[in-house]
């Protein structure tokens, strides 16, 4: 078997694995044994319920919350929503969720935990309801084939990936159609600043957001049909990209793939380290939505770039890799394939470093030999944007280049306004020629790169290779693992103890009587 | 006038391409015009009225059907008089950790401490965390790593009360606030909600000081947000220890002297 480009031992690699994958058990098996209030709404959401009331908060919120509280001093949120919910359905008390969820919140049902027989039929109502919405985001998926098939898929990799971020879906539409005809195979649509804190998801077509436009299923649907006419246009089939993070995770996900969105940015840890949300919070939220997404054929996004935005890119490179692995590990036991895995990085050593360019393509082919089959994301430079549009126009190129070279799936377009304002149309416009300039000058010159196997690149990769099975072994020898070192502080130099973060009250360990249709369906497969 | 404007005490200036005096300047811009000659004749027309005489369109493409990007050099005939700039000028001697540390025993006899994090919406903590992180910014280590000074972070997304609960209960003697966001000018909505709310919960000469910082603040505008300092951008954490251990020594010297 041929070792590549940087000769790593595989049987390092396996080890690094293999680590990954003891680290990991014990948060699986964790999220295992909880359920979280997302999670419940979420399965409400397949379940078919949607909308909002008059104040805008949504009807799974309104819904699950009198179920709790009704079950208060019978344990709460740890049997799930699913028995409680639909025993009602089937006892009567209204004739669908809607009807159900306006009828409990003005206080007119008294939900209770189904036994024997009543819980048995609860369940297979409950299974049969929840599953119809998991056939739903079946069919999506088998939609976004057959588009692919007609309109042709993108024409090169790196897929182009720009962002769009007004505030209002109504300016974002024609901005997100204007980047997919420049050349943008993949539209993100950044979200509000506020939005990972709260704990429901907005409703309805917004045209208010800070830095940002909020997700909600009617944003998702706008765009997705905006993208699918754009699509038609141009005789490729163009991506669209949300955010599955923050305390709604699993929510977003499922309306992710019920509205054909084809990326989410998802990663284990984000919301732990740079949102201080709840560990556990976060990990069984996690698992839930990688659940998801792994049903509906959406390729995840994982957020290690953001490490390198508060540690130093050099010193902190094994941070990203271990994340990364831990991310691979986590996804994969979620039902995630390679072909799903875009795992993050990014470009940003100090360029006054020595030699920092070699030492950006050792960390990206680092993760390119790592992860063969994973289309990893590819993160432009930002931290060490000055405001000097010039020379952030050069970083911007030398980006580019070293995603040509090292084989990137998914190339972030880098701006070379970054930290001055919201990219401008010229900006985008400029941004883009860099990009194509490079890669078509570039051509297939990662065939023709072989760095020498005793030289900097390949020794500083197998460095950090080294460092980090260090680091992951550094994390087994915690008392509590994985949990332990994020309490610490070993990733992103943030300290989050698990008993910490917001959201925490919104987490329940399962009872024996727990039933969940939606887990059920997505773990049968 | 005798001598020329523009080496009068070297105050007065023009823009320097490559001789002094050519008052060259290089702008760029889009029009919201299909590319044509009268577009390239439109750019022209605007940079005359921005004063720039002559002007040369050196360069126009077209972006998508409907938008021209331009460069546009020309030669400005303004001055600009040094001696009549307004800015906020450092005000307080630099010190270095090791100084910060020992005025801070000797003014105070415990150490000071600073609360900080990002309020409102905005989740970017580049700024505080390069100030308060014992990593630093620009090679100056954060204010974590003076042994004299406690520091309690926040982080991202702070709400205003959150904000003053804490400084009450940590008992700060200042409170740091990062602003990066400035959509809608929030950095400046939030800046002023959060120095009421503190004028509310303290009385005058309680109160902990009130800095913020960020990429878009105007220095200058101290009095109209209601805070003590504002710090632009590139302020390195040596300088807000610094300005911090000023503040309290005035403070310590007015209460001796009251």
């Amino acid at each position: 078997m041929s070792r590549g480009k940087l000769d790593l031992d595989p049987a390092t690699v396996r080890r690094a694995r293999s680590l990954a994958r003891k680290a990991g058990q014990p948060i699986v098996e964790m999220a295992q044994q909880h359920t979280t209030v997302a999670v419940e709404r979420a399965t409400l959401r397949l379940g078919g319920l949607g909308g909002a009331d008059q104040e805008g908060t949504p009807w799974v919120n309104r819904l699950l919350d009198v179920v709790r509280a009704d079950l208060a001093a019978d344990g709460g949120l740890e049997h799930g929503v699913a028995l409680p919910v639909w025993d009602a359905l089937l006892r009567g008390e209204a004739e669908d969720l809607a009807t159900l969820a306006q009828r409990a919140s003005a206080g007119s049902v008294r939900f209770r935990l189904p036994e024997g027989r009543d819980a048995t039929r609860a369940r297979s109502a409950s299974r049969k309801q929840v599953g119809q919405g998991i056939r739903r985001i079946d069919s999506r998926r088998r939609e976004r084939d057959r588009l692919i098939k007609r309109f042709g898929d993108a024409p090169r990799t790196p897929w182009i990936y720009l962002i769009v971020a007004t505030g209002d879906i109504y300016e974002d539409i024609p901005q997100a159609q204007q980047a997919a005809r420049e050349g943008a195979d993949v539209i993100a649509v950044i979200r509000s600043t506020g939005q990972s804190l709260l704990d429901y998801v907005p409703e309805g077509a917004t045209r208010e957001g800070f830095a940002g436009t909020y997700a909600t299923q009617e944003n998702f649907r706008l765009m997705r049909a905006a993208l699918d006419e754009s699509s038609k246009e141009l005789g490729r089939y163009v991506r669209l990209t949300n955010y599955a993070s923050g305390l709604c995770m699993p929510e977003i996900a499922a309306l992710a793939g019920l509205e054909r969105l084809d990326m989410m940015l998802n990663d284990s840890m984000y919301g732990i380290l740079f949102r201080d949300i709840n560990p556990v919070r976060t990990f069984v939220d996690q698992r839930f939505s990688r659940q998801v997404h792994a049903r509906a054929g959406i390729i995840i996004n994982t957020g290690e770039d953001n490490y390198l935005t508060t540690a130093d890119a050099v010193e902190a490179a094994h941070t990203v890799t271990t994340s990364q692995l831990l991310n691979e590990y986590f996804a994969k036991e979620a039902g995630l394939e390679d072909w799903q895995l875009g795992l993050g990085h990014a470009f940003e050593i100090d360029p006054d470093v020595p030699d920092s360019f070699r030492l950006e393509l050792a960390h990206a082919l680092l993760a390119r030999e790592l992860f063969p089959e994973a289309p990893l994301k590819w993160m432009p430079p930002t931290r060490h944007m000055t405001g000097d549009i010039f020379r952030g126009y050069l970083l911007d190129g030398f980006f580019n280049l070293a995603g040509a070279l090292t084989g990137q799936g998914i190339l972030l377009v880098g701006m070379m306004t970054e930290a001055v304002v919201t990219p401008w149309l010229s900006d985008r416009d400029l941004a883009l020629q860099n990009v194509r300039y490079v890669l078509e000058s570039a051509g297939s010159l990662h065939e023709d790169f072989h760095p020498a196997p005793d030289g900097l690149i390949a020794t500083r990769a197998r460095q950090v290779l080294g460092e980090t099975l260090e680091l992951l072994e550094r994390i087994i020898d915690h008392e509590h693992g994985l949990l332990d070192a994020i309490a610490d502080g070993t990733f992103g130099l943030m300290r989050r103890p698990s008993d910490g973060g917001r959201g925490l009250d919104g987490v329940a360990r399962k009872s024996a009587a727990y039933y969940n249709p939606a887990t059920e369906l997505l773990e049968e497969k | 006038m005798s001598a020329t404007p523009d080496s009068a005490d070297g105050r007065l200036v023009r823009p320097y391409g490559d001789t002094t005096g050519d008052g060259m300047v290089q702008v760029s811009f889009t029009l919201p015009l299909p590319h044509s000659k009268t577009a390239e004749g439109a750019a022209a027309q605007l940079a005359a009225k921005m004063g720039l005489e002559p002007a040369l369109v050196v360069h126009a493409k077209p972006m998508g059907p409907d938008f021209t990007f331009f460069v546009v050099y020309g030669r400005v005939h303004h001055l600009v008089d040094t001696s009549k700039v307004r800015v906020v000028e450092r005000d307080y001697p630099l010190l270095t950790p090791p100084e910060v540390n020992t005025a801070v025993r000797r003014l105070l006899r415990r150490r000071l401490v600073v609360v900080g994090g990002c309020i409102g919406t905005d989740a970017h903590t580049v700024g505080i965390d390069a100030i308060l992180n014992i990593k630093g910014f620009a090679g100056e280590k954060g204010l974590e790593y003076y042994r004299e000074l406690k520091v309690v972070n926040l982080g991202a997304q702070v709400s205003v009360p959150q904000l003053v609960e804490r400084a009450r209960a940590e008992k700060a003697d200042a409170v740091l606030v990062s602003q990066v966001v400035t959509q809608r000018d929030a950095h400046l909505l939030n800046t002023r909600e959060m120095a009421a709310a503190f004028r509310e919960a303290y009385p005058s000469d309680r109160r902990p000081l009130l800095v913020v910082g960020g990429p878009r603040f105007d220095e200058s505008l101290v009095a109209e947000l209601g805070v003590d300092r504002i710090f632009g951008r590139g302020t390195t954490p040596g300088e807000v220890a610094s300005y911090l251990v000023d503040s309290v020594r005035k403070q310590v010297e007015a209460r001796r002297s009251a």
